[in-house]
């Protein structure tokens, strides 16, 4: 259980989140969706570690995040893989810090390689790769380190639309195959409706809880889970929302 | 909401210029045919060469400031008989190796502090950066008060005139490690100690092989320099002898092998750069 407890993130005299409480239950897949202003990067960012809240206090299991660390992986837009490294070694780089044999480390890896489809790639430099390619790198390297929570910064905004589906449906299937929980940041609505089990609409000027919607989809999403009217009527609503926070502040 | 415009005041269509004409060779940052590059690079060292056979042959210019380029290379190859070519190469070198080896050994280091810490930045920086605008040659008094006129005092100037430099550049090139980088390896479970030996320093590395590169050159001009002033031995230290007896002949060939030997020194740092950045 991931938890935040009204939590407020200022810098100087403006205020990107105030008092965002939020718990997320072991295994979901919630999507945060607002409009660029509404510190959805922050939140997560704030829950990583990477930065402590002015006040409040974010938890897992229980016991309070002081920094960042591998029970809570990142994946940012860019995917930040180590571009020096091949894709086997930076799917191995949080293995590699950790007291397990090599043979240990090995299998894990070919694991996580085959799980996301970069087997044939291993030997690959990031330069060689696709942006699709590259982002499953990113999420392969978090997931080797097996996290509590999988953090996800608006991880497929660069891709174009075809490769952005593929990535839907292969980061579905490797939510189902891990069971780690998924915190996913995006802009894209219907991306977040189509991956999320629930959905949080965060409101602008200041950051904050406008609304908290379950999907109510079934976990087996095909693509063509899109053209459904509960699909549409929900992303309908989740976009009213967002557009409803986006004016209010503009 | 978007706002609409009143109509627009203005009708009369704007005048269009007629189309440029197409640059083949020379337009920005394009690529230019094989053989032109070709022609152009021959051309680069050619116009220059053929230039001085025909002044030194035309006799115009005196042999004692413009020699032919027959008697550079006689006075070239008699040196290298004579050994004294490969004596004074080798102490040249030497100078290098030792001085600017040292720069190196120290501005490394330095550089991944303070491009790597802000602390580091704000506790080096401006001394750093005052250091470096004070001229190398300017301390070739002082060095000879402090440390005599032997060996110290050349390889110290050497270290001087270069240490400074390669610190900064270094700083520089630590401080362009995407924050992304650094931030996600955090998140993956590195230390401090572990996210600069396994993300800064090789991310950096191909940048910092060029400063020492780019360093490498001033090195090789400050040596010259150092041996010009007092020395037994060494490229520099011949140049100035050569000058006593005029002859220019034998300093024109000196100059050759400095050019030629940079030339090596850069073309090898290029390669382990690249072999090393392979990545980039």
């Amino acid at each position: 259980m991931l938890t935040l407890d009204a939590v407020s993130q200022r810098f100087g005299a403006f205020t990107a989140l105030s008092d965002v409480t939020l718990e997320v239950p072991e295994g979901q897949f919630v999507c945060l969706v607002g409009a660029s202003g509404s510190g959805k990067s922050t939140l997560l960012s704030l829950i990583a570690g990477l930065a402590r809240p002015t006040s409040g206090a974010v938890a897992l299991h229980g016991a309070p995040v002081t920094g960042p660390g591998p029970d809570r992986g990142l994946v940012f837009q860019s995917g930040a893989v180590y571009p020096f490294r091949t894709v086997e070694r930076n799917v191995a780089f949080g293995l590699e810090l950790l007291p397990i044999s090599r043979a240990e480390r090995a299998r894990r890896v070919d694991w996580y390689l085959a799980e996301t489809g970069l087997t044939a790639l291993r030997r690959h430099l990031p330069k060689q790769l696709s942006g699709g390619q590259r982002q499953r790198v990113a999420i392969a390297r978090a997931l080797a380190c097996e996290p509590s929570v999988l953090l996800l910064d608006e991880p497929f905004g660069a891709l174009d639309v075809q490769t952005k589906e593929d990535m839907q449906l292969f980061l579905r299937r490797v939510w189902r195959d891990t069971g780690t929980t998924i915190v996913m940041v995006t802009h894209d609505v219907e991306e977040a409706v189509f991956l999320g089990q629930r959905v949080v609409v965060l409101a602008c000027n200041p950051g904050r809880v406008a609304a908290d919607l379950t999907v109510p989809l079934p976990d087996d999403r095909p693509l063509t889970v899109k053209r459904l009217p509960e699909f549409l009527s929900m992303r309908a609503q989740v976009e009213d929302q967002v557009r409803a926070y986006h004016e209010s502040a503009a | 909401m978007v706002e609409t415009a009143p109509a627009r005041p203005f009708s009369e269509p704007l005048p269009r210029r007629r189309p440029a004409s197409a640059h083949r060779v020379w337009a920005i940052r394009a690529p230019i045919p094989r053989a032109y590059r070709i022609a152009l690079m021959v051309a680069s060292v050619a116009v220059p060469l053929i230039a001085w056979f025909a002044v030194s042959d035309s006799g115009s210019v005196p042999p004692q400031f413009l020699p032919s380029p027959e008697a550079v290379w006689q006075a070239g190859l008699d040196m290298a008989r004579a050994g004294t070519l490969a004596t004074d190469t080798w102490a040249s070198v030497q100078r290098i190796l030792i001085g600017f080896g040292l720069a190196i050994v120290v501005s490394v280091p330095l550089g991944i502090v303070m491009g790597g810490f802000a602390a580091g930045q704000a506790l080096f920086e401006p001394v750093v950066g005052l250091l470096r605008y004070l001229p190398a040659s300017a301390f070739i008094p002082l060095l000879t008060i402090w440390l005599g006129i032997g060996e110290p005092s050349k390889v110290m100037l050497l270290f001087i005139g270069t240490v400074f430099f390669n610190t900064l550049m270094t700083a520089d090139v630590v401080r362009r490690v995407p924050r992304a980088q650094i931030d996600v390896s955090y998140t993956l479970g590195a230390r401090r100690g572990e996210v600069l030996r396994k993300v800064v320093v090789p991310h950096a590395l191909p940048g910092m092989i060029d400063c020492v590169r780019v360093n490498a050159a001033a090195a090789w001009n400050f040596v010259v320099v150092a041996e010009l002033i007092n020395s037994e031995e060494g490229l520099g230290y011949r140049i100035a002898r050569s000058q006593r007896f005029l002859a220019s002949d034998r300093i024109f060939a000196i100059l050759v092998v400095i050019a030629v030997i940079g030339l090596a020194i850069d073309v090898l740092l290029r390669l382990l750069r690249d072999r090393v950045g392979r990545w980039v």
